[in-house]
């Protein structure tokens, strides 16, 4: 606990250096200095925190308690299960996109970026997500949470003189307070019921009649930081205007909070194995429906960067369905599903953020080698840039689910759970769960439609632009700190069974589970765990044959001809890169069936009469969430604010008026009370 | 005779005859068509002549072009290993196996459909795209199949009835001879997805001479040599492994394994068979109506899947 504490008061320290420092009149040195020492502290600050985490049995609970000169609540932290898994990303990521951030930022201009602010609200976007995780009082979780959704909304500015970066970032604080408001309400009625701020002392109420509304306003409020449908608008926008190590620790780190937060209120709300059968298919449902709708639109992108953040849209509601099938199979008896369920979301979480920030930081290495992300501007960069390439290519098989990698294992332990659902009680849960791993299985084919597109327009062909043609190629000494992510998404995927008995017992301790033990008939998490290791040494055999099939292809090949041609173009020998395939006519079939969900919007100008000249076709897949249903509903709050100007005219005596009139009312209603 | 020795012999069985299925479906085409048609060892021929060759690569090509054609034979190999061939339950059979064997036939066309793209021919990006778009849409479709499958009298024995040994080892056959006929939409379903998974007509025409209408064949317009026979060796187990599937329904338990294997073999050779027999008699599919097809095809398994849940 210790050590924990020490990493957090690190950050701080190092926060309080850096907000001096960027308070000095811009210089090389002052920038320097700043990019080493952020960098350095949270890196110092996440192995602190990391050994924080591993030290001492996983199981045990420990606290820290400070009070603290505010009327309400304490400072206390703890460290349990639930709470050590989610900080695995927080400080795993956290320190490698430092390390990639300070690099990529070396060559940065002083006058341009302040780069002591910058790193000043990395660090609080740390330690605001650590605090978050460790929190045990609902004020200290309140402020944590507020920090770690400010912090962001400077991170994404990083670019601010580009109008569209600003725009997204005003779009990114608006949702974010919007979960917040939602999320302050939840707490002020926890405390109005179970009558203290502690954590402990919520947990331990009784249920009462305000459980039903309690558990929707956390669903919808931890929801909006996660990204569930339709509060995932602001995803979208906010990845791709931050810088990559940025969007890496958003996405591989700060929506796990809303996950955390959605675990963590069945403490306060009635344990899954007493909670309502629609509470699971509440979740269940709004999973599917997220992890559908986030793979198809990730489908219709045409900019790599939206492309990831529609993705991690897909991935939380992959997660979702885990926590859905975990509350179905608790509430009906059968804690084996519900272990499997949430084992295998926890499992899916920790291997999103390995994979999801290996392919976020890859993407911001594209942005800065060629200029742009947009992929009918790229391709041909895997020979140019082999190695943010070959990552990309590990980040994509583990993202759409291929053995022998991580995803696999994860979304395995998680289908093993829909899979048991056959033996749930009653018919609908049967099928329910049931047709879940169908549309399950829909998405993964979905997900492997995506991610070829992803890499292989990007990185294969030939280079559509000038800025793909030649990239500013950046070396091993910029791209080391990418190798952690890598080498995370491939010992998850061998060393799955090893992963797997970490998790499931917190998954057992988190959702307040019967002990493994007591089970009656249920098959052991050894068996599961020896189930992963089947699939690593088949996944294993795959990787070993692949390498026995190249070289008998290199052996057969030795002192025969290999020749060099144009591609086969059907004799046609003057093809140009414009005459490829683009991601649009990648997805193009797809969109033909589910066009109206990816949201396509198909402007095209054919040309006129006889001999037709000028002809264009443009594709665009704005978010149709945003533009029917936020947009309108915002532009209406905005005239009702308008009508109000009516009490607002800049006219100081007018105030006093206003100040008069609220004091003699007050006076009266107080005579009167 | 150990079941691990009869199932290795199976094995080896199968990879050793896996190149006759295209020979049988040409030469009954040509028998329909009036013709003598090609020698039935015509594949293994085609194979031996490839790795006696040298290359052509495109100049766009990286490395991925060749990775391709290995993965996608080695994925096809280790999902072959997983099932029950002949009925004899697969060494490596475990809970859940289906989505692994899924998962690496899977992880072997992404191999291809990346080898596509990497080319840089916007024929081999429509062959990509098309093969993602109906892999995609035939992904829940198998995954209803197998899952109606494996709800079949679950409670015999809880230890493999999730695994594909479990659902295709003989069970289903005794099954449905006993009256439960909704299992019988399964193998038809199945044969619809081998036609989609091989891309044989009516989804996709391997004898077309135009690249616009082709899928699978135009993705590996650049392969040759030797890349070019680990794919075509790769097809052959993968349509091996997808007239597996059937036979795995259709063929009961036997008592003794190799009449059991002898019963599964034919079963197999017959689909091959009757997709000659299909593509003798239809025409290929307009490409907008093939998701129509894998509709029809997901709306049995699913009608399958409920009917064995409700009993």
């Amino acid at each position: 606990m210790s050590l924990f504490v020490l990493a957090i008061v690190l950050l701080g320290v190092a926060a309080v250096a850096l907000l001096a420092l960027a308070g000095l009149p811009p210089s090389i040195r002052v920038a320097r200095l700043a990019n080493v020492l952020g960098p350095g502290c949270v890196v110092a600050a996440c192995g602190l925190g990391l050994a924080g985490v591993f030290s001492g049995p996983w199981e045990l609970i420990l606290q820290f308690s400070l009070s603290w000169g505010l009327p309400l609540g304490e400072f206390s932290l703890g460290l349990d299960p639930l709470t050590r898994l989610f900080l695995l990303p927080v400080f795993g990521l956290g320190a490698v996109c430092a390390l990639s951030g300070g690099l990529s930022l070396r060559k940065t201009r002083p006058e341009e970026h302040n780069l002591a602010a910058h790193w000043f609200f990395y660090v609080l976007l740390v330690a605001g997500m650590a605090v978050v995780l460790a929190a045990r009082d609902a004020v200290l979780f309140l402020i944590a949470w507020e920090v770690m959704s400010l912090a962001p909304f400077f991170l994404i500015d990083f670019d601010d003189s580009d109008r569209k970066v600003r725009d997204a970032a005003w779009i990114y604080l608006v949702a974010a307070h919007l979960g917040a408001v939602l999320l302050i309400a939840y707490f002020a009625l926890l405390w109005q019921v179970g009558g203290s701020t502690d954590f402990a002392v919520l947990a331990a109420q009784e249920h009462s009649s305000y459980t039903s509304a309690l558990f929707l306003l956390g669903l919808l409020g931890f929801g909006a930081k996660s990204g569930i449908a339709p509060m995932h608008v602001w995803m979208p926008e906010a990845y791709p205007a931050a810088p990559g190590h940025v969007a890496g620790l958003q996405s591989g780190a700060m929506i796990n909070a809303g996950l955390y937060g959605i675990l963590r209120g069945f403490d306060f709300l009635g344990q899954p194995v007493d909670a309502p059968l629609w509470w699971g298919w509440c979740i269940l449902v709004l999973g599917l429906a997220t992890a559908l709708m986030g793979i198809l639109k990730a489908l219709a992108q045409s900019n790599l960067k939206r492309l990831l953040a529609y993705s991690s849209v897909e991935n939380v509601g992959i997660m979702l369905v885990g926590i859905g099938a975990g509350v179905l199979g608790a509430a009906s008896g059968h804690p084996w599903i519900a272990t499997l369920g949430f084992a295998g979301m926890l499992f899916h979480m920790l291997n999103h953020s390995a994979f999801k920030g290996l392919l976020f930081l890859c993407a911001g290495e594209v942005q800065q080698a060629t200029g742009t992300v947009a992929m009918n501007r790229l391709g041909g960069l895997q020979k140019r840039l082999p190695l943010v390439g070959g990552l990309f290519l590990l980040g994509a098989a583990s993202i759409a689910c291929l053995p022998p990698f991580n995803g696999f294992a994860g979304e395995f332990v998680l289908a093993l759970s829909l899979l048991d659902g056959a033996s749930l009680p009653t018919v609908e849960l049967q099928l329910g769960l049931l047709l879940s791993l169908v549309i399950l299985g829909l998405v993964s084919g979905l997900a492997l439609a995506a991610y070829t597109k992803a890499y292989g327009i990007t990185f294969l062909g030939d280079a559509r632009s000038e800025a793909a043609q030649h990239p500013h190629a950046a070396g091993w000494r910029t791209l080391w700190p990418l190798l952690f992510p890598a080498a995370a998404c491939v010992c998850g995927g061998l060393l799955a069974g090893r992963c797997f008995e970490l998790v499931a017992p917190t998954a057992q301790i988190a959702a307040h589970l019967p002990p493994l033990a007591e089970l009656s008939g249920a098959r052991a998490v050894d068996e599961v765990g020896h189930i992963l290791d089947i699939i690593a040494a088949v996944g294993g055999a795959v990787v070993l044959l692949t390498a026995l099939l190249l070289f008998v292809r290199c052996r057969l090949l030795r002192r025969r001809p290999v020749e060099c041609r144009e591609t086969w173009g059907c004799g046609y020998q003057f093809g140009t890169p414009r005459i490829q395939y683009t991601e649009a006519s990648y997805s193009e079939p797809l969109g033909r069936l589910f066009g109206s969900v990816m949201g396509l919007k198909i402007t095209e100008k054919g040309g006129e009469g006889l001999f037709p000249g000028k002809a264009s076709l443009t594709i665009a897949a704005p978010d149709r969430v945003r533009t029917s249903l936020f947009t309108p509903l915002f532009e209406a709050i905005e005239r009702l604010c308008n009508a109000l100007k009516i009490v607002q005219h800049g006219k100081i005596y007018l105030y006093i008026l206003y100040i008069l009139v609220t004091l003699v009312a007050l006076l009266i209603w107080g005579m009167h009370a | 005779m150990s079941p691990l020795t009869a199932y290795l012999v199976q094995f080896v069985l199968a990879l050793l005859l896996a190149p006759l299925l295209p020979g049988i479906i040409n030469r009954v085409k040509a028998k329909f068509a009036g013709r003598h048609g090609k020698p039935l060892l015509q594949l293994y021929f085609d194979i031996f002549k490839l790795l006696r060759k040298g290359e052509v690569v495109s100049r766009s090509a990286s490395f991925v072009l060749s990775l391709g054609p290995a993965v996608s034979l080695a994925t096809a190999l280790c999902a072959l290993a997983l099932l029950p061939l002949g009925g004899v339950t697969s060494p490596l059979a475990f809970q859940g196996d289906f989505l692994l064997a899924a998962y690496l036939l899977g992880l072997g066309r992404f191999a291809v459909i990346l080898a596509a793209l990497d080319t840089g021919s916007s024929f081999e990006g429509m062959g990509a795209s098309r093969e993602a778009t109906f892999s995609a849409l035939a992904e829940p479709v198998l995954f209803s199949c197998l899952l109606a499958l494996a709800c079949v009298g679950g409670a015999l024995d809880l230890e493999t009835h999730l695994s594909l040994s479990g659902m295709l080892g003989g069970r289903p056959g005794t099954e449905w001879l006993l009256g439960r006929s909704e299992l019988l939409f399964v193998p038809v379903v199945l044969f619809v997805l081998l036609l989609v998974e091989n891309c044989r007509i009516p989804v996709d025409d391997p004898n077309t001479h135009l690249e616009l209408t082709m899928i699978h064949e135009v993705m590996i317009l650049d392969h040759s040599g030797p890349n070019l026979a680990y794919i075509l060796y790769g097809s052959a187990l993968k349509l091996w492994f997808f007239a597996a599937l059937p036979a795995g329904i259709l063929v009961p338990d036997f008592p003794a394994w190799w009449a059991q294997a002898l019963c599964w073999l034919a079963t197999i050779l017959l689909m091959a068979v009757l997709v000659g027999v299909v593509e003798s008699v239809m025409a290929r599919l307009r490409m907008y109506s093939v998701p129509r097809l894998l509709g029809g095809a997901g709306v049995l398994a699913a009608l399958a899947l409920i009917l064995t849940q409700i009993r």
